[in-house]
């Protein structure tokens, strides 16, 4: 051992690096102060945009902004036509995207090989980044430009289109956690292997798909870029038409906000502060079921 | 696997001669129900080849497992004793890139033959996993049933007598008949293993293949699948893959000592008597790996 010859320092000089130490220390405070600053900034845009709206959609929200119709001329009445719209056009986009997000997921998690599934997934990764009025201009050349109609129809569309990757991720997610082990437990008992994806697989993984279902329909909820050149949105109530413009929540706001009256813009507050409710709704109702099950 | 013919054919199988309707018809007379119509279970093995793409795991196996009798196969870690046992009812297909060389028969069938179903294979030779695997979505009376609620359609009380026939035949009955409708994962891991051989029994299979069927469970549980592989051993052809060889040497009637050769290929050394394996084997290879000096 060479190491013997040489003198060491004292062991208390060796423990007590002190400048170092300090300078290490002041670093430390500094970095965890700036990581903890980032951290609240995170938090705070949802309670600074829970605060405005509800401090200024409370005193607007009123039964009558759900169930009365703008008025034709001059101000008063309510949302009915943007809160029947929406739900009209999100149901209609969920019952669209979520049997093909489903059975997408299915096709890439149970019986594409890991290729044809390495693409497909990576489309939808892409599809959910996408500029959401690229997909209202894509819907718009296939479903409005050859009926020279904007309608609901194409509204739920381009909806359905934002949705599916959504619900498709979610739900492979979710059969991924699937144990294999039940799978070759049903098999091993000569269940067909559709019978074994619907009944075992599907099964076991519904809690997540029904969470990123949820989760989707909260998302197009709130979307107002794919429906300004589908929907259009319609000062009157569109009760089933699907071949005319409907409006929505978010089409109302985005509306009424801009115009220079006063009344408008307390009841796009008002609607505002509806859809907000809506959408915290079903999140805080989704996240809480998947936390009761995380911690049970 | 074939998913179009599984879902054109009508499960013969299933639905029931009446005379099965006697919940306790003694085992001897259990009809031979099935597809590929088995009368005793035997199945023979000649020159098996598995291979996972270009690897073989398994080569040159030939085997006779008799009927209504337990067979333990026994060797150390990754001489491919599992992968020999799910080429029994095609599970290996499952794993991408496996494929099989060399016949399987069943009563003189080979299981490999182009008209065989192998989602029909399965319904005739079950199998019971290493850890047990009961549905969690499903009770424990739909756990047993789920057999055959998700091959057919059955009458209510057809699935009430398969419940109790199998849970009694499982030795799960006295200990689980009055909470059918809890989950079947509320049991703990030795009810569990059971509850999964019921399962299994549920379809009447003429064999029940083992993978290590106690390695995940504690030793008085394990005690009580040995006791109750005893009990099921002149009803079935069993096939028990173990790494435990007092557990081989309790419970089987046979053994078949695999080992791995050149290139980590797996294949067998010998079979025989279980008694004559542990005290007087043919091959030295065998009395060195039973007196612990290797694997």
């Amino acid at each position: 051992m060479t190491g013997a010859v040489i003198a060491q320092p004292s062991m208390a000089a060796r423990l007590t690096g002190a400048r170092v130490g300090r300078r290490r220390t002041v670093v430390d405070r500094s970095m965890r102060t700036i990581a903890m600053g980032a951290a609240f900034l995170c938090a705070l845009p949802l309670a600074a945009v829970l605060f405005f709206v509800a401090a200024n959609g409370l005193s607007a929200l009123s039964l009558d902004l759900i169930t009365k119709p703008p008025r034709a001329l001059g101000i008063g009445g309510g949302a009915a036509n943007a809160v029947v719209g929406t739900l009209q056009m999100v149901p209609l986009a969920a019952l669209i995207a979520v049997p093909v997000g489903v059975l997408g997921a299915v096709y890439i998690a149970e019986f594409a090989n890991s290729r044809s599934a390495r693409v497909t997934r990576f489309c939808a990764d892409v599809l959910v980044g996408m500029p959401s009025i690229l997909i209202g201009v894509f819907v718009f050349t296939f479903l409005v430009l050859p009926f020279k109609q904007f309608n609901g129809f194409a509204g739920s569309v381009a909806l359905a289109v934002i949705m599916i990757p959504v619900v498709m991720r979610t739900t492979e997610e979710s059969l991924h956690l699937v144990p294999n082990s039940l799978r070759e437990a049903s098999l091993a008992l000569g269940v067909p292997a559709w019978r074994t994806v619907l009944s075992v697989v599907l099964r076991t993984g519904l809690p997540g798909i029904l969470t990123g279902s949820m989760l989707a329909i909260a998302r197009a909820m709130g979307e107002t870029a794919p429906l300004l050149f589908t929907a259009l949105g319609s000062r009157v109530v569109n009760v089933g038409d699907f071949g005319r413009p409907m409006d929505s929540l978010p089409l109302f706001i985005y509306v009424n906000a801009r115009q220079p009256v006063d009344a408008l813009n307390q009841q796009a507050w008002g609607a505002a502060f509806l859809l907000l409710l809506i959408v915290l709704i079903i999140n805080v109702a989704v996240r809480a079921r998947s936390w009761g099950r995380r911690i049970g | 696997m074939n998913v179009e013919t599984a879902v054109r054919r009508p499960d013969e199988a299933i639905e029931a001669p009446p005379e099965r309707a006697t919940p306790l018809a003694p085992p001897d007379r259990r009809p031979a129900a099935s597809p590929l119509d088995i009368v005793s279970g035997e199945i023979v093995v000649e020159d098996l080849n598995v291979y996972y793409g270009e690897f073989r795991a398994v080569r040159d196996v030939s085997l006779t497992i008799p009927p209504r009798a337990v067979t333990a196969i026994i060797g150390p870690s990754g001489c491919g004793k599992s992968t020999f046992l799910r080429t029994l009812n095609r599970m290996h297909e499952l794993t991408p890139g496996a494929r099989v060389e060399g016949v399987v028969t069943l009563d003189g069938i080979d299981i490999y033959r182009p008209d065989v179903d192998p989602v029909q294979l399965r319904r005739v030779v079950g199998m019971v996993f290493q850890r047990p695997n009961p549905f969690p979505t499903m009770s424990i009376y739909d756990n047993v049933t789920a057999g055959l609620r998700l091959t057919g359609r059955h009458k209510r009380s057809e699935l009430d007598e398969v419940v109790e026939r199998s849970l009694r035949r499982s030795a799960l009955w006295d200990e689980v008949k009055d909470k059918l409708r809890q989950p079947g994962t509320s049991l703990s891991g030795g009810q569990q293993q059971r509850l999964c051989i019921a399962r299994a029994l549920s379809v009447d299979p003429e064999v029940i293949l083992m993978d290590e069927p106690a390695s995940a469970l504690d030793p008085s549980a394990t005690l009580r699948v040995e006791e109750l592989i005893a009990e099921l051993r002149r009803q079935y052809t069993i096939v028990i893959v173990t790494h435990n060889m007092q557990q081989a040497s309790r419970v089987s009637d046979r053994t078949a000592f695999f080992t791995m050769g050149e290139e980590r290929a797996g294949y067998l050394v010998e079979a025989d008597d279980t008694v004559r394996i542990f005290t007087n084997p043919a091959e030295q290879l065998t009395e060195d790996y039973i007196s612990g000096r290797f694997g």
